[in-house]
């Protein structure tokens, strides 16, 4: 009983322990929050990896890819047994991607996939990462008449951060296609009455001219960044594509009626956030893009075509969203003549597999793996493909981990040294009590409950601490942000607007456990010390 | 166990209970620093009765507290034994030497050794709870509070009950402590010197206060002085010379 009292007594006087605590505080709440966060982030890229890939994905090492699909499909449908309950053909390429901004010709590096527009949002997230609302229901490759996302559909928020997309698709491709007609016409006039060319600036003097008029009228009906697009010298480079493409010099199809291919960029391809946070796009759908890209032959040879851009896909995982390219299969199996011109089967690069939810992807692999040979196809599970990141960020977090448990460490000496003090402080009172017939280990008992004490409190209000930074890290981080003007997270990089978090009660269960055990075994000398007191020693000590 | 063994049908004879309440015999102890050897007790023989009050005199550094911590069972002696009621008590194991010192010795020294985070009531409580468990000291907790308020306010402490020991004055502490030595309800009391650091009023207060508990408890004591005045308040002298007593 005496235990109790002492150790209250003891922690009322001794306020410099409570400092220890304060590092086992500190300690606990970071490791609750740096463990949030990574496990938020962990997951965050997991259900967005996952939603890219399929379950499975079965794909043939060469870039040609395997013939007729329908027959393997029936292969792996066999193999796999019930767990399949979808299956989709893609092919993937890699590809440039070329687009005209203000004049200049912009080129990205690029994953051209083609998809099937009907199955492939059944086996992976696909559907949901795109900007139009009834491309979401079901994807189609035709431009839509308008009606596009200005709000980040995954996000949330009231605020439009996607101004840009109100206009998108039939209208701007109407009003793009207009303005570009007025340019030429505008062009052809000053070559007419200046055939010098187009030299503006030398004719201060000449009055405006109805056509400069009507393109003011044009100009005025679109948003600023066009206008600043359309006042640029209009001298365009000659279109390097024009030849490129012999094949289409003689269709001639109406842009503002008709389309192209269409084609479905990643978001970040044709956009990027501003420091609002208001994305801005460099192309919309309604845009055309040419794309370049190697035929399936032997040697391949690049072709080029011009595809419509149709819709967004917003993974965020700024990996694909400034990679992937979607366009249809078939268009893209024809133009790389994927297509046995005898038996007339198509060749694709890979099935995207999805199993029905619970079933073991490794073992299903498996059993595909048997079931083809391995020389000419490669299967994997999603996490197989995203193995060494998933790794790398779990490797992380362990690290972390140490290094974090070395400051509840360092706090435990810390515990230890201050008990030591107490011991050698308190020796007096210590003899007193065995003289009294304080057992040895009851005196024990007083510092290891003290340890635990301070342990408990210590984690208590680390626990406390950890939950309540990761409750509020987004509002933290903004306050940080307003405080020091500098961005501690930037959405464009992760494409997440908050920061993520995920509290696993056992981690934390665990960081707690552990703090408090380190508070009590570094009481434990200091314990054992004073037990071993010789009572006439202690008493003899003044 | 004792008692059942004496009280057992086979026991032929029931001993008288015996003449001596204490008994020490041969009793050695060196202390060694160093290469230097002290030899302090050599072959200390002592004897006190029940209900006996006796004067250990000696000169400073003689001994007196080094023989008065192994009757206290505080340490342990190179050789000779120390019986209690005519049990042997300083072999036993640890813990029941431990139980010996809360419940059957009672001990005053001249510092005082109050515990100073405690208050005076607490003090006097702590042999009590250094007792009993937490579940038994709540369950004695109010008789046992009763009994140390009692003890104090005898000792003319009733206002001071809630002060800690730096409030207090020499004699005051000192009064404590005898009550913190008596709650427990020991058969002796060992006493090294409780006089030294107080001035001659309140030492002759507290001289007061355990002939006093002889008197009328029959309290069995053992009080060490260098001082042949006080010494001469007890029953009986003996003097420690060299390591041995004789009686004076
Ligand atoms: N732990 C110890 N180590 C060495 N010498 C000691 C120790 N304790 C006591 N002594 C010595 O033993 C002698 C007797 O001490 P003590 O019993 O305290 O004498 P008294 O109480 O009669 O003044 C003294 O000379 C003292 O210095
Ligand atoms: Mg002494």
């Amino acid at each position: 009983m005496y235990k109790l009292l002492l150790c209250w007594r003891y922690l009322r006087t001794r306020w410099i322990a409570l400092a220890s605590v304060i590092s086992v505080t500190l300690g606990v709440a970071t490791m609750i929050v740096v463990n949030a966060v990574m496990a938020g982030f962990s997951h965050e890229m997991q259900t967005r990896i996952h939603g890219i890939l399929s379950d499975l994905v079965f794909e043939s090492h060469s870039l040609s890819g395997f013939q007729d699909p329908a027959w393997h499909m029936e292969e792996i449908r066999r193999a796999a047994g019930d767990d399949v309950v979808g299956m989709t053909p893609t092919v993937a390429v890699p590809a440039m991607l070329n687009y005209q901004v203000r004049g200049q010709w912009i080129t990205r590096q690029v994953m051209l996939i083609g998809i099937d527009e009907a199955t492939h949002a059944g086996v992976s997230d696909f559907g949901r990462y795109l900007q139009h609302p009834a491309n979401r229901g079901q994807l189609s490759f035709e431009l839509r008449e308008g009606g596009y996302d200005t709000v980040d559909s995954q996000a949330g928020g009231e605020e439009p951060t996607r101004p840009a997309l109100e206009g998108a698709g039939w209208p701007h491709r109407r009003m793009r296609v207009e303005r570009e007609r007025l340019w030429r016409e505008k062009l052809e006039a000053d070559r007419a009455t200046d055939p010098a060319g187009g030299d503006r600036a030398s004719g201060g003097g000449e009055p405006v001219r109805s056509v400069d008029r009507q393109v003011d009228a044009v100009l005025a009906a679109t948003d600023a960044a066009a206008r600043e697009a359309a006042v640029e010298p209009p001298a365009r480079p000659a279109d390097p594509f024009r030849q490129a493409r012999p094949a289409e010099q003689g269709t001639r199809m109406d842009p503002a009626k008709e389309q192209f291919t269409g084609a479905v960029p990643g978001i970040g391809l044709a956009s990027f956030r501003d420091a609002s946070g208001t994305d801005r796009f460099l192309v919309l759908p309604g845009d055309d893009v040419k794309v370049t890209f190697p035929t399936a032959g032997t040697p391949p040879k690049a072709i080029s075509d011009t595809f419509t851009v149709v819709d967004f896909y917003e993974s965020k995982m700024s990996e694909y969203d400034s990679n992937f390219v979607f366009v249809p299969i078939a268009t893209l199996q024809k133009m790389r003549g994927m297509i046995d011109p005898q038996s007339g089967l198509a060749s694709v690069n890979s099935i995207q597999i999805k199993l029905r939810s619970g079933a073991d992807l490794d073992v299903v692999r498996d059993r595909l793996r048997k079931a083809f040979p391995a020389d000419l196809y490669a299967v994997a599970t999603w996490k197989d493909k995203q193995g060494p990141l998933l790794a790398a960020v779990d490797m992380e977090m362990a690290v972390l981990n140490i290094l974090l448990f070395l400051i509840i460490a360092v706090a435990g000496f810390g515990i230890l040294a201050i008990f030591f003090m107490i011991v050698v402080e308190k020796t007096r009172d210590i003899g007193i009590l065995k003289s009294l017939g304080a057992r040895a280990a009851g005196i024990a008992g007083i510092f290891l409950g003290y340890g635990l004490f301070l342990g408990l409190v210590g984690a208590g209000a680390g626990l406390a601490l950890g939950l309540a930074i990761a409750a509020n890290i987004n509002r933290i981080r903004a306050g940080v942000e307003w405080c020091t003007g500098q961005r501690v997270f930037d959405p464009s990089i992760y494409y997440f607007f908050k920061i993520p978090t995920i509290i696993d009660p056992l981690t934390v269960g665990w960081i707690v456990a552990g703090a408090v055990g380190i508070a009590v075994a570094s009481s434990v000398l200091p314990a054992l010390r004073a037990a071993r007191l010789q009572p006439v020693e202690a008493l003899r000590h003044d | 166990m004792t008692s059942a063994t004496l009280e057992s049908p086979g026991a032929v004879a029931v001993p008288a209970p015996p003449a001596s309440l204490l008994t020490v015999r041969s009793l050695r102890k060196r202390y060694r620093s160093g290469d230097k050897v002290l030899e302090v007790l050599r072959g200390v023989d002592f004897d006190l009765a029940p209900g006996e009050f006796v004067s250990v005199i000696g000169q400073s550094g003689s001994g007196k507290s080094t023989l008065l911590h192994l009757m206290g069972l505080l340490d342990g002696a190179d050789a000779g034994s120390v019986h209690l009621a005519g049990r042997r008590i300083d072999d036993l194991p640890g813990r029941d030497r431990d139980r010996l010192r809360n419940t059957d010795i009672g001990m005053v020294f001249q510092a005082y050794h109050l515990l100073p985070e405690l208050t005076a009531l607490e003090n006097v409580l702590a042999p009590l709870m250094v007792r009993h468990g937490l579940w038994a000291w709540c369950r004695e907790r109010s008789e046992a509070r009763r009994q140390a308020t009692d003890l104090l306010k005898r000792f003319g402490l009733g206002e001071r009950l809630h002060h800690k020991p730096r409030q207090l004055s020499g004699g005051e502490m000192q009064r404590v402590a005898i009550a913190r030595a008596l709650v427990g309800g020991p058969r002796l009391l060992l006493a090294d010197e409780p006089t030294g650091n107080l001035d001659a009023e309140s030492g002759g207060g507290i001289l007061d206060v355990l002939a006093a508990l002889n008197r009328s408890e029959g309290l069995s004591i053992v009080l060490v002085t260098h001082d042949a005045s006080i010494a001469r308040r007890a029953d009986r002298i003996v003097r420690l010379v060299a390591g041995r007593v004789e009686t004076a």
